[in-house]
């Protein structure tokens, strides 16, 4: 197996499962460079975890290829692929120590022993678990046994990296910890690396590109930022955090300026997809709907709970026009305040009403 | 702080299974054991024991029976295994196969001896399919010798050994075997290098309990074997003392020497057990 390749491409990947009638992933393209950390992005059943499955070889595809360069991979066993995965319960060998667990792909490519033992002692060191190679995986919290499940999959110096939601089973500082070690691991070998996770915060602090899914369809490929401030449709604008999403009246047009109203409430949006018909899909993030004394797309209302976060607080507040929204507000408001709220209008994201 | 309570009321609830155990198990095992050095004619408490290893046809049994219950425990485990593993995933295929193999632990072995020897015997089916055939002219001996009463253990045994197999395979976690194949390990690899170290456990729990079941045969060694000679098993050296000679103390002494026979092996195997990992069979925190 090569080591290094300039591109691995995904073309249209199908899978179906029996007994369903919808495809679990449908015509998945993609394009992975050298080096490059992919991260799939959807909630559960969205065909990520499929997808990877089908890269890693665990399944077959019902339609499509997969090309490593010039070479058709999806017919190869898993065995013969010789990418690295990282499980998400980790599929330690229970049976075997850290040191046999993470030798484990040296010696079924008959590595020899005392390289495989060099190689073994150098992926320990860079998952900074030297010292337990003695310890059965039973022995080990759940974060080294994270770190040994790295360090066995990357000692085999994989092309590509495969990782299946592997912080999901880590509680919150340690999830917070080993997503910097991944970082810094992807860093240090600058292995490509394909991530599955549900967790927006994993995918937007890791990735090079994210590929947001649903429904075994991709809705949207791009850089974080791209994926953060500008989601191609609606629904990857709720999964990113777009909380408000209200449906309007489309008063006025041109160009990507509209201009909305419901009742008395009137905003001034950006539109994302070409309108159609008279109603559209308002989508605001509350970080972005900001108490304030003035500014463009001034709404007012009452505040009816108000969560204190520490910094600020998360706000819902009922419109005059009856909607209810969720903004932030400096720490202190209390339900019952009288509140005025307000967004740029290159915040406002619209999406035709389907 | 509260004091722990001294007494957990809990317990009393294994007062029932307790009770039964002493009375149907550990009440009739002692009896018998000091019966067994009582012996019928007045001598030492030994003579029983003293007997059993001076008398030919009596000691010689303990060398028939292992003949016959060893080779059938291990053709069982042998077959049970692989068969069980390839069954692990096919959830359809597993239920009729399993459906079907109940049906001889249900039969009971007098049921299979009967069967087998309108079988296997010199006229049975089999006899007359072969020489149809005229694959096989010569008459065929399976039956009223050793052949017939192994074949009858393999045939009760393994669906007891298949179930108990299947049951270890199935725990232990298939991502295991799908981590190894990413790490370049063949499906015979990842049997020898997963699959078999994490069942060795419940190799040595399957032959130890499919060698104790035959080692105590009787019905099929009597029915289909040569109840005289070859298939002379212990058990119906323990037959003959306690209902043909009414010596219930000889035949004490003789189940407890089998028993002691079972409980050699049963110790080897488990004390080869312990020199492989014994621990959960499933990859990490889950």
């Amino acid at each position: 197996m090569n080591l290094d390749f300039n591109e691995l491409k995904l073309e249209q990947v199908t899978r179906r499962f029996a007994g369903s009638a919808a495809a679990a992933l449908n015509e998945l393209s993609l394009n992975v460079r050298r080096g490059e950390f992919i991260a799939l992005l959807g909630p559960s059943g969205c065909g990520k975890s499929t997808a990877l499955n089908c890269i890693a070889g665990l399944l077959d595809l019902s339609g499509g290829r997969i090309m490593l360069d010039g070479t058709r991979i999806d017919v190869l066993p898993p065995e013969k692929r010789g990418f690295g995965m990282v499980f998400q319960n980790y599929a330690l060998f229970p049976h075997m120590t850290v040191r046999r667990n993470i030798g484990f792909g040296l010696l079924m490519r008959g590595v020899g022993a005392d390289q495989a033992a060099r190689r073994v002692q150098t992926a320990l060191e860079l998952v900074q678990l030297s010292g337990h190679e003695d310890k059965l995986p039973g022995q080990l919290s759940g974060g080294q046994q994270q770190r040994v499940a790295i360090a066995r999959a990357i000692v085999i110096e994989p092309p590509l990296v495969l990782m299946d939601e592997p912080l999901s089973n880590l509680d919150a500082k340690l999830r917070l910890e080993m997503r910097a070690e991944i970082r810094r691991i992807h860093r240090e070998l600058g292995r490509s690396t394909i991530y599955v996770t549900h967790d927006q915060d994993e995918a937007l602090s890791l990735a090079d590109r994210i590929v947001v899914m649903k429904e075994g369809v991709v809705q949207q490929i791009g850089a974080p930022a791209q994926i953060y401030g500008q989601p191609a449709n609606l629904h990857v604008a709720r999964f990113m955090g777009y909380r408000n999403v209200l449906e309007m009246e489309v008063e006025s047009a041109s160009g990507s300026a509209v201009t909305l109203a419901r009742g008395p409430l009137r905003l001034s949006g950006t539109a994302m997809q070409p309108l159609a018909g008279k109603r559209a899909w308002v989508a605001i993030r509350p970080e972005e709907l900001a108490a304030s004394g003035g500014g463009p797309n001034l709404i007012e209302g009452v505040i009816e709970n108000a969560e204190y976060c520490g910094r600020d607080s998360l706000i819902d507040v009922r419109t005059v026009a009856g909607a209810l929204l969720h903004a932030r507000a400096p720490a202190g408001s209390a339900a019952g305040e009288q509140v005025r709220l307000s967004v740029a209008p290159e915040r406002v994201l619209v999406y035709p009403h389907l | 702080m509260m004091a722990a309570p001294r007494f957990d009321r809990a317990l009393l609830l294994v007062t029932p299974a307790t009770l039964f155990m002493l009375l149907l198990f550990i009440y009739p095992f002692i009896y018998g054991l000091v019966l067994s050095f009582q012996p019928m004619e007045e001598a030492g408490w030994l003579a029983n024991y003293q007997k059993f290893f001076s008398t030919a046809n009596l000691w010689m049994t303990i060398g028939t029976t292992l003949k016959l219950a060893l080779p059938a425990t291990m053709v069982n485990v042998a077959l049970a295994l692989p068969m069980a593993f390839k069954m692990r995933g096919t959830s359809r295929i597993q239920k009729l196969v399993t459906m079907l193999l109940v049906i001889p632990v249900t039969l009971g072995t007098v049921l299979i001896a009967e069967g087998m020897l309108t079988y296997f015997g010199p006229r049975g089916w089999l006899s007359q399919t072969l020489q149809w055939l005229h694959l096989y002219e010569g008459p065929i001996r399976l039956t009223h010798n050793y052949w017939g009463v192994l074949i009858s253990l393999v045939i009760s045994g393994f669906p007891f050994v298949f179930l108990l197999m299947l049951s270890y395979i199935t725990g232990i976690d298939p991502v295991l075997a799908r981590a190894a194949s990413t790490l370049g390990a063949s499906p015979a690899a990842q049997f020898r290098h997963i699959y078999l170290p994490l069942l060795i456990p419940g190799i040595a729990m399957a032959f130890c309990l499919a060698f104790v079941q035959a080692f105590s045969v009787l019905p099929s060694a009597v029915l289909l074997g040569a109840p005289a000679g070859p298939t002379r098993v212990i058990s119906i050296a323990a037959y003959e003392a306690a209902f043909e000679q009414y010596d219930y103390s000889m035949a004490s002494a003789i189940a407890m020497i089998m028993g002691f026979v079972q409980l050699v092996v049963v110790a080897a195997v488990l004390s080869l057990r312990g020199l492989f990992y014994r621990g959960p069979v499933a990859g990490g925190k889950g």
